[in-house]
C-alpha cells in the first residue's frame, strides 16, 4: 500500500472515502486495473447469471407462464450478451491485466492511460446496455442481433444494445493493442518469443484476433444503428438493403471471438497443469504452433453459423472443412495437457481441480462442434438445443472453467492472500457437477427437437424430464457460485497471508516477486535464462531472479482522471443517441446532446495532447524500504 | 525513460522511436491502421455489395463526375506528399521547415473536405439523399466515415502544430508528429481505393 499511497500523495490531499473513489477512478496500475476488471466483469456475471437461473424456472415445466413472450426474449437476449460481452471478455483482461506484465518481467504496460480508458469505456457500456431493463425495455433480438428483426421490428431496446457495445467494443479493441505492443516492446532481457510463458502467448494472440474481429462488429454495430436511428436501408429490402450482409459482418467477428475467449482460457490451463504437476509443459512448441494456427483459421470459419442460410454447396462444404480442420490444433493441446500430467506429482488443488476438469467438459464440447460442423447435418441441429449444449460445454467447460482455475491461481497474486481451499473445492464439485446436470440433457433436447429461445414446450412432447433435470443442474452452478461469493468474502476478512511464491511451486517470472507485488512489480528487471526462468533459478539454487540491472530509481505514470471522463463523454453521447430515437419531440435536443458528448470527448483528448505527465520517480532508498517490507 | 533529454537530440536520427514510449506508440498505432484496414475493408465489401441496390433513386453513373473526384485525388495525394516533407525536415531538427509542411498538408485536407461537402450537396440536390436506397446508405456511409477521419486528421495535426511552436521537437513530441503523419497516409490510401472501387467502377458500371 505504501506504492499507492505515493502516488496519492503526489496527486491529492483528499482523505476517506472521497480518496479511496479517486485512486480508483484515477489508477493506471495494470494491477488495480485488473481488480477493475475482475470486479466489473465478476458485477455482470452474477447479473448474466441471476438471467441464466430466471430462463431454467421459466423452462423448468411446460407451459410455465413465469416468463413469457417478449420479456423471455428480453431475458435471453441479455443473458447471452451479458455473458459474452460483459463478463466473459473483461474477465479475460483482468486476467491479462494482472498477470501478463508480471510475466514478461515488464514494470507496466505500454500505454497504461489507453488501459484504464479501455476499462472505463467497457464498464460504461455494460452500465448503457443493462439500464435498459428501466429505460423502455431490454433489447430482444437475440445476442446476434440479426437484422431486420432488430432494425425495423423491435422496438427502442435495441438502441441500448447497438450503443451499448459499441462502447465496451471500443474499449476492448483499445486493451488488445496495448497488450500486444506490451507483450512486443517490454520482455525482460533474454525473455524471447520462444520463452514467454503460454498465458502470455495465448494473450498475444488473443489480442491480435480482437485487433482484427472487432472492427468489423463496430462497422456491423453502426450500420444497424444508421438502419435503426437514421433510417438507412442497408438491411431494408424494400429500398434494396440485404440481411444477410449483417449475418456475414456479425460472424466475421462473431466466430473469431469464441476463440478470443477460449484461447487465455487454454493458456490459463497450460500455466495451472503444469505447476501442479511438478513439470515442464510438454510440447511447449507445438502448443505455441497450436495457438498461432487456432488463431489463424478462427477467422476462415465463420460460414458455418451460416450453413442453412443457402449459400450453396461449395460454400458450405469450404467452411466445413475449415472448421474440422480446427480440431487438430486443439487436439495437439488436449494431448500436450495430458502429457504434462503424466508421470506428474499432481496437486489437486481447486485451481488445478478446474483444469482437469476443463480437459474432459471441454472435449465433449468440441465433438459436438464437430457433429455441427458437417452442413447436412447441421440442418437437423440448427437452432436446437444442441447447439445450446455445444456452445455451454465449451463457453463454460472451455472459458469458465479456465477462468475460475485461473482466478484460484493467481487470487494470492492479485490480492496477497490465499483462498480458502475447502470452500474451493466445494466451489467447484457443485460447480461441475451442476454444469453437467444442465447442459448434458440439453443435447438430448435438440435432438428430440426442442428448438432454441421460445420460451415454453407443451407436457406431451417428450421434453418434460429432460427439462426439468437441467433446470436442478442450474440450482448446482448457482450454489457453486454463492460458495465462491462467500469464499471470497472470507478471505478478504482473514484469509490465509500468501508469499511471493504463494504456491511454493511457481515457475513462472510472476511468482518471484512479492504478493501483491509494489506498484513498481520489479525492483530490478529480471535476465530470463529460459522457459520457466524461475524454476530454473530454484533448482539451481537461488531464492531470487538474476537481475539484468543494478538497483535504481524507477519512473512511473501519475494517475489521471482522463480516461474516466473520456468514458463519460462517451456514454453521454451514446444516451443522446438512444433517447433521440424514443420520441420525435426531443429528437433534436437529444441529438444535441449526442454532438455534445462527442465534443467533450474531442476537447479532452486535446487535453490529454497538450497536457504531458512527467510522471514521478520511485528513489532507491524507497525501493529498499518497500523490497524488505514485503519480505 | 523520458529521461533521454539528457543527451543532446539532435544526434538521434529517429527521434520517433528513441524511447521506449515512442517506440511503443510507433507499433501500436501500426496496430491500430491494422484495425482500421479491417474497418474501412467491412464498409468496402458492403458498399460492393449494395451499390447497384439504388431503388427508385439515381444511379451512380447519373451522379458522379469524374474531373471533380480527379481533383479531389490530386489534391489528398499531393497532401501526402507535403506530411512526407514534413516528416523528412523533423527527422533533420528543421522545425519551421516541419511546420510549413504540415500547416500545407492540413490546408489540402481542408480543400479536400471543401470539394467533399460541395460534391455531397449537389448529390443531395439531384435526389440522392442519406435514406433514399441502400446504394446511397452506403456510399455516404463509406465516402463519409473516410470524411470524418480526414476531418480528425485535419484537427489532429493542427493541434499539433499549434503546440510545435511551445513544445519544439523532442522524444516526446516527435513520435506525436511522426504517427500523425502516418495517420494522414492511411487517409490517403483508403481514397485511393475509393477513388478506384466507388467512382471509377460506378462511372465505368462496373
Amino acid at each position: 500500500m505504501t506504492a499507492n499511497a505515493h502516488a496519492l500523495a503526489a496527486y491529492n490531499q483528499r482523505k476517506g472515502f472521497l480518496s479511496w473513489l479517486w485512486t480508483w477512478l484515477s489508477t493506471v496500475d495494470h494491477k488495480r486495473i485488473a481488480i477493475l476488471y475482475l470486479f466489473g466483469g465478476g458485477l455482470f456475471f452474477v447479473i448474466g447469471g441471476i438471467e441464466a437461473l430466471l430462463i431454467r424456472i421459466q423452462l423448468a415445466v411446460p407451459q410455465n407462464d413465469f416468463l413469457v413472450g417478449s420479456t423471455y426474449n428480453e431475458v435471453v437476449t441479455m443473458h447471452g450478451t451479458t455473458m459474452i460481452f460483459l463478463a466473459a471478455m473483461p474477465l479475460v483482461f483482468a486476467m491479462m491485466n494482472a498477470v501478463v506484465p508480471l510475466q514478461i518481467g515488464a514494470r507496466d504496460v505500454a500505454f497504461p492511460f489507453v488501459n484504464a480508458l479501455g476499462f472505463w469505456l467497457f464498464f460504461l457500456g455494460g452500465i448503457v446496455l443493462n439500464t435498459s431493463w428501466f429505460l423502455g425495455g431490454a433489447p430482444a433480438g437475440g445476442w446476434t442481433a440479426y437484422a431486420p428483426l432488430t432494425t425495423e421490428f423491435l422496438g427502442t431496446g435495441s438502441d441500448f444494445y447497438l450503443l451499448g457495445l459499441q462502447l465496451s467494443g471500443a474499449g476492448t479493441l483499445m486493451g488488445a493493442i496495448n497488450f500486444m505492443v506490451t507483450i512486443i516492446n517490454m520482455r525482460a532481457p533474454g525473455m524471447t518469443f520462444m520463452r514467454m510463458p503460454l498465458f502470455t502467448w495465448t494473450s498475444l494472440i488473443t489480442s491480435t484476433l480482437i485487433l482484427f474481429a472487432f472492427p468489423p462488429l463496430t462497422v456491423g454495430l453502426f450500420l444497424e444503428f444508421f438502419d435503426h436511428i437514421f433510417h438507412a436501408n442497408f438491411f431494408n429490402t424494400a429500398k434494396g438493403g440485404n440481411a444477410i450482409i449483417f449475418e456475414h459482418i456479425f460472424w466475421i467477428f462473431g466466430h473469431p471471438e469464441v476463440y478470443i475467449l477460449v484461447l487465455p482460457a487454454f493458456g490459463i490451463i497450460s500455466e495451472v497443469v503444469a505447476t501442479f504437476s511438478k513439470k515442464r509443459l510438454f510440447g511447449y512448441t507445438s502448443m505455441v504452433f497450436a495457438t498461432v494456427l487456432i488463431g489463424f483459421l478462427s477467422f476462415m470459419v465463420w460460414v458455418h453459423h451460416m450453413f442453412t442460410v443457402g449459400l450453396g454447396p461449395m460454400a458450405n462444404s469450404l467452411f466445413a472443412l475449415a472448421t474440422m480442420t480446427i480440431a487438430v490444433p486443439t487436439g495437439m493441446k488436449i494431448f500436450n495437457w495430458l502429457f504434462t500430467m503424466w508421470g506428474g506429482q499432481i496437486h489437486f488443488t481447486t485451481a488445478n481441480l478446474f483444469a482437469v476438469g476443463f480437459v474432459p467438459t471441454f472435449v465433449m464440447g468440441g465433438v459436438t462442434g464437430v457433429m455441427l460442423a458437417v452442413p447436412s447435418a447441421d440442418s437437423q441441429y440448427h437452432d436446437s438445443y444442441f447447439v445450446i449444449a455445444h456452445f455451454h460445454y465449451v463457453i463454460i467447460g472451455g472459458v469458465v472453467f479456465g477462468l475460475l482455475a485461473g482466478l484460484f491461481y493467481w487470487w494470492p497474486k492479485m490480492f496477497g492472500k490465499i483462498l480458502n481451499e475447502t470452500l474451493g473445492k466445494i466451489t467447484f464439485w457443485t460447480f461441475f457437477i451442476g454444469f453437467h446436470l444442465t447442459f448434458f440433457p440439453q443435447h438430448f433436447l435438440g435432438l428430440i427437437g426442442m428448438p432454441r429461445r421460445y420460451f415454453t414446450y407443451f407436457p406431451d412432447e417428450g421434453l418434460n424430464t429432460w427439462n426439468h433435470i437441467s433446470s436442478i443442474g442450474a440450482i448446482g452452478m448457482a450454489i457453486g457460485a454463492i460458495v465462491l461469493v462467500i469464499n471470497i468474502v472470507i478471505t478478504t476478512a482473514k484469509g490465509q497471508k500468501a508469499a511471493g511464491d504463494a504456491w511454493g511451486i511457481g515457475r513462472t517470472l510472476e511468482w518471484s516477486i512479492p504478493s501483491p507485488p509494489p506498484e513498481y512489480n520489479f525492483a530490478q528487471t529480471p535476465l530470463v535464462k529460459g522457459i520457466d526462468t524461475f524454476w530454473k533459478e530454484k533448482m539451481e539454487g537461488n531464492k531470487k531472479v538474476t537481475p539484468a540491472e543494478p538497483l535504481g530509481d524507477i519512473h512511473m505514470p501519475n494517475p489521471t482522471i482522463l480516461p474516466f471522463l473520456m468514458s463519460i463523454a462517451l456514454t453521454i453521447a451514446a444516451y443522446g443517441f438512444i433517447f433521440a430515437n424514443q420520441t420525435s419531440a426531443s429528437r433534436p435536443l437529444c441529438l444535441v446532446i449526442a454532438a455534445f458528448g462527442i465534443g467533450l470527448m474531442l476537447l479532452l483528448m486535446l487535453i490529454h495532447s497538450i497536457k504531458d505527465d512527467p510522471g514521478f520517480h520511485y528513489h532507491k532508498e524507497e525501493i529498499i524500504e518497500i523490497e524488505k517490507g514485503a519480505e | 525513460m523520458s529521461g533521454a533529454n539528457h543527451v543532446d537530440i539532435r544526434t538521434l536520427s529517429h527521434p520517433e522511436t528513441a524511447t521506449l514510449e515512442g517506440k511503443n506508440k510507433f507499433l501500436g498505432f501500426w496496430f491500430f491502421l491494422g484495425g482500421e484496414t479491417v474497418l474501412f475493408g467491412t464498409l468496402f465489401a458492403t458498399f460492393i455489395a449494395l451499390r447497384n441496390r439504388v431503388a427508385t433513386g439515381p444511379s451512380s453513373q447519373e451522379l458522379f463526375s469524374l474531373p471533380l473526384t480527379f481533383l479531389s485525388t490530386i489534391i489528398l495525394l499531393v497532401s501526402s506528399l507535403t506530411s512526407v516533407f514534413a516528416v523528412l525536415a523533423m527527422k533533420e531538427y528543421k522545425i519551421r521547415q516541419m511546420q510549413l509542411w504540415f500547416w500545407l498538408t492540413v490546408v489540402l485536407g481542408l480543400a479536400f473536405l471543401g470539394l467533399e461537402i460541395t460534391e455531397f450537396k449537389e448529390y443531395v440536390h439531384e435526389g440522392l439523399g442519406y435514406t433514399t436506397s441502400a446504394f446511397s446508405s452506403s456510399f455516404y456511409t463509406l465516402v463519409g466515415t473516410h470524411g470524418c477521419h480526414v476531418l480528425f486528421g485535419v484537427l489532429w495535426i493542427s493541434a499539433l502544430m499549434i503546440q510545435s511552436y511551445k513544445k519544439g521537437i523532442t522524444t516526446v513530441t516527435a513520435p506525436k508528429y511522426y504517427v500523425s503523419a502516418l495517420y494522414w497516409h492511411f487517409i490517403d490510401v483508403v481514397w485511393v481505393f475509393i477513388f478506384t472501387i466507388v467512382y471509377l467502377l460506378g462511372i465505368l458500371g462496373g
